[in-house]
């Protein structure tokens, strides 16, 4: 009876608390349940959830990916200067830097991938060094400055709506839907998980374990270029500090949803939850006048509490 | 002191869902070597654990040397009183050396600081007496699975254990090296230590224990002097009925050879991780043939198991399948799309996905055939798959979404045979199918491996168990230092004349051989 109370917490522990902080921010503030205020919630959360979709896979196979800030930056800079140079003064200018974004987020996380894999250093160490590497590549290709003057085309894919959604809560779902699909239907899901849970085992099972690991490092560089892409257009201009401390948000997102960092224990469902659970939790204390400072300590709080209680959940199996 | 060293009285202890021990008992006399016999899931694990302070017990005491003991005692607390547990998995620290793995935590102090020169002394005196040459300062990441349980058990007698629990300590051992573990053990004997040993090697068990306690389903069976039992009656004890073992019909009609082997070779193998060097090694293996591969741990048959699996490579040599030569296999997922299939030595380590699910297990080679445009996995067609082999090799699960890690091992490796079955192979490589899992799932799987063998496949089975071979195989091919010392049809096999093939190289009498041996 008390087994079957942890088990069913732990799967949907994290639910229950996000659905009580929805509750409790709204009975101490009307406005935080306002149409306007969730709205802000999801396109703020769509961000670095599109990313915390590709970080998913990153750490099912035992992976982290520190990079994804940077990236983010790079990607969007990359895009925003190359738009500037070839399709100043077209409408279009919007399609070179979507491409360029996205090729640069392929390419990079491509290269970490590879250093994964063929030159086999530990994933932390590489995108450690990532992390600096593409942040100061940003602010090399434009001198520390940001790039702005962007056409309206362009900035609808930061702050347009369709049908009242807000254009990146649209992509965030879409995104979402595919990695759950690919995830939870796919063949490459499936192996995914194996190599993840047991290397040795994949292998000897037929799969090509490099090949996999070097792939969910591309998938997490395109959405992080993605994500660039759509924080610049939302901005009006891509900075060179853009996305800095993001990839504590996406790895605590990922891990808040019930994935193991030791790899193949996890999904793309409890990630979204972690990811608004992030978003409402930071939008709350702001509204609640909790100042920045604490609130650092109370998200920090809560990405150790939800471990610690998987960690107690699984020792109680 | 007069009295026995440890009595077990009516222990109790529930899991959610099952009653794990229901009123066990437990008596060991003082100096004996006492055997603690049961399939899996007959509670065994339980109770070392309880006995170890790993587990609490809802109800019933446990009495060491006649004196209660504390239910809430930690493992360190018991250790303490001289109650050491030597688990499969060791306890040791690979980066430390052996000295230091000795007394860790008890370091021995000259002046506030750690006395390594004595540390070391000591400890090469302890080695010593227990027979054992090891040098204290080598680190224990290099020493063999066999030196590292020596030092557990020196470990233990650094402790002055009174009584030391063995779990399937001959499991992943070579019969050289349980020789030597069985000395040891008569030398702790002789020093009054007394020990609970736990095996699934019954004929250990007349070898070395000298009384025993069977468990079924949680439950106490009996108590009784192992001179007044043999081997066939611990089955039927543990069983509760009668287990019949397959034997081969030795006349099954030869198939065409479905793979050869010629001349392999692979040099001393630079990554360091211990393979033992093959030479020369030719082989065939016939349709409908089971085929064994015996030798010594260190003969060279894992090595070349992974080789024709292509999971290592080798330096020279061919592999035809079928007549046609296959191009040096770089990787297992050629072999499996060649028609091979491998269950590896290690379930757990190279097998299982253990968190994952059984059904997930179960078909992850096989997804291909399953997906639609080889993408999409299709799950009715996957659970259908899953159900056909559970019904077909009476795999015990409540569900095909229970993690793979919560089955016994005789479960986890129909599982894994299950997974190559899927795959159809034309040669079924079955590395040590039944270590560790009880006698009822090892006649299970013997049976399944001749039910294989009789639709047409090619079975290797690599087996540590020599009656195991003899039982089960055709042929069988004796391995010794990487070469192939012999060819024996089990017909005519006897386990003399395949021992010395394995330890000598060279047969006392004309054994069919199909190269000259170079021994």
């Amino acid at each position: 009876m008390r087994g079957d109370v942890i088990a069913w917490l732990r799967r949907y522990g994290t639910t229950l608390f996000l659905a009580l902080l929805i509750v409790f921010f709204t009975s101490q503030n009307q406005r935080f349940i306002s149409l306007r205020n969730l709205t802000n919630i999801l396109t703020e959360g769509s961000i670095y959830g599109i990313i915390a979709v590709g970080m998913t896979f990153v750490i099912l196979t035992a992976g982290v990916d520190l990079a994804v800030g940077s990236l983010l930056a790079f990607a969007g800079m990359a895009g925003a200067t190359i738009a500037g140079l070839l399709g100043a003064g077209t409408s279009m200018s919007w399609i070179v830097a979507l491409a360029m974004a996205i090729l640069t987020g392929a390419a990079a996380g491509y290269l970490q991938g590879k250093a994964v894999t063929s030159l086999r250093i530990p994933p932390f160490i590489v995108t450690l060094g990532g992390m600096t590497i593409w942040r100061g590549a940003t602010l090399i290709l434009h001198d520390g400055a940001p790039v702005s003057g962007f056409d309206s085309g362009y900035r609808w894919w930061g702050t347009g709506t369709i049908l009242h959604v807000p254009v990146p809560v649209g992509l965030f779902v879409i995104v979402a839907a595919v990695g759950y699909i690919v995830q939870r239907y796919t063949r490459y899901g499936r192996h995914v998980y194996a190599v993840g849970g047991n290397p040795e085992a994949a292998r000897l099972n037929g799969l090509n374990v490099a090949a996999i690991v070097t792939s969910v490092y591309v998938i997490v560089g395109v959405l992080s270029g993605l994500a660039g892409f759509l924080q610049s257009a939302r901005l009006g201009a891509a900075e060179a500090t853009a996305g800095s401390g993001y990839e504590l948000r996406v790895i605590a997102s990922v891990v808040i949803g019930g994935a193991s960092l030791s790899g193949g224990r996890g999904g793309i469902g409890g990630t979204i939850i972690g990811a608004l659970l992030i978003g409402v939790l930071t939008n709350g204390l702001v509204i609640m006048h909790v100042s920045s400072y604490w609130q650092q300590v109370v998200i920090g709080l809560i990405i150790v509490a939800a471990v610690a209680f998987d960690t107690f959940a699984k020792a109680r199996r | 002191m007069p009295g026995p060293v440890l009595e077990v009285r009516n222990v109790h202890k529930q899991f959610p869902g099952v009653k794990a021990l229901d009123g066990v008992q437990l008596m060991v006399e003082r100096g004996e070597v006492h055997a603690l016999l049961g399939e899996n899931g007959a509670g065994k694990s339980t109770l070392l654990k309880i006995l170890s302070g790993a587990q609490v017990p809802d109800l019933g005491e446990c009495l060491l040397d006649g004196h209660a003991l504390d239910p809430a005692d930690t493992p360190l607390a018991r250790q303490q009183l001289g109650l050491v547990t030597i688990y499969q998995e060791f306890n040791l620290l690979p980066f430390m050396s052996v000295a230091e793995n000795l007394y860790l935590g008890r370091e021995p102090t000259r002046h506030g600081v750690i006395d390594w020169k004595g540390m070391r002394t000591k400890a090469r005196t302890m080695l010593l007496s227990l027979g054992l040459d090891v040098d204290p300062e080598m680190e224990v990441r290099w020493l063999s699975v066999a030196q590292q349980q020596m030092v557990e058990i020196a470990r233990a007698m650094t402790q002055s254990a009174k009584l030391i629990i063995m779990d399937e300590p001959t499991a992943a051992l070579s019969s050289r090296e349980v020789d030597v573990l069985h000395d040891v053990i008569r030398k702790l004997k002789a020093r009054g230590v007394s020990l609970i040993y736990v095996t699934h090697r019954l004929q250990e068990v007349k070898q070395i224990c000298d009384s025993f306690t069977v468990l079924r389903d949680g439950r106490y069976v009996t108590r009784g002097a192992v001179s007044d039992a043999d081997v066939k009656d611990f089955v039927r004890l543990m069983v509760g009925r009668d287990v019949e073992f397959v034997k081969r019909s030795h006349d099954a009609p030869a198939g065409n050879t479905v793979m050869s082997v010629k001349g392999i070779c692979t040099d001393r193998d630079p990554s360091g991780r211990h393979a033992t060097p093959l030479h020369d090694v030719s082989l065939d293996v016939r349709a409908g043939e089971v085929l064994g591969f015996a030798g010594l741990v260190g003969a060279g048959r894992t090595e070349l198991a992974r080789i024709l699996f292509g999971a290592d490579r080798c330096d020279r040599g061919a592999l035809y399948l079928n007549g046609r030569e296959l191009r040096p296999l770089r990787h297992p997922a050629q072999a499996i799309e060649a028609g091979l299939a491998l269950v590896p030595e290690d379930r757990k380590q190279q097998g299982c996905f253990l968190e994952q699910s059984v059904s997930r297990n179960l078909t992850l080679p096989s997804l291909k055939q399953l997906a639609f445009w080889r993408v999409f996995v299709n799950e009715r067609r996957e659970s259908e798959l899953v159900e056909h082999y559970r019904l077909a090799l009476g795999i015990r699960m409540s569900d095909a979404h229970v993690a793979i890690g919560t089955l016994s091992g005789g479960n986890q490796q129909k599982v894994l045979l299950a997974r190559c079955m899927a795959l159809n192979p034309k040669v079924l490589i079955v590395d040590e199918p039944t270590r560790g899992i009880d006698v009822g799932a090892k006649a299970e799987v013997h049976q399944l491996l001749c039910e294989m063998a009789a639709r047409g496949t090619a079975v290797i089975v690599i087996s540590s168990e020599l009656p195991e071979l003899m039982a089960l195989c055709d042929r069988i091919v004796v391995f010794r230092e990487g070469s192939v010392t012999g060819v024996v049809s089990a017909a005519d096999a006897n386990e003399a004349a395949l021992m010395d093939l394995m330890a000598v190289g060279h047969p006392p009498m004309p054994v069919p051989s199909p190269q000259p041996s170079h021994g």
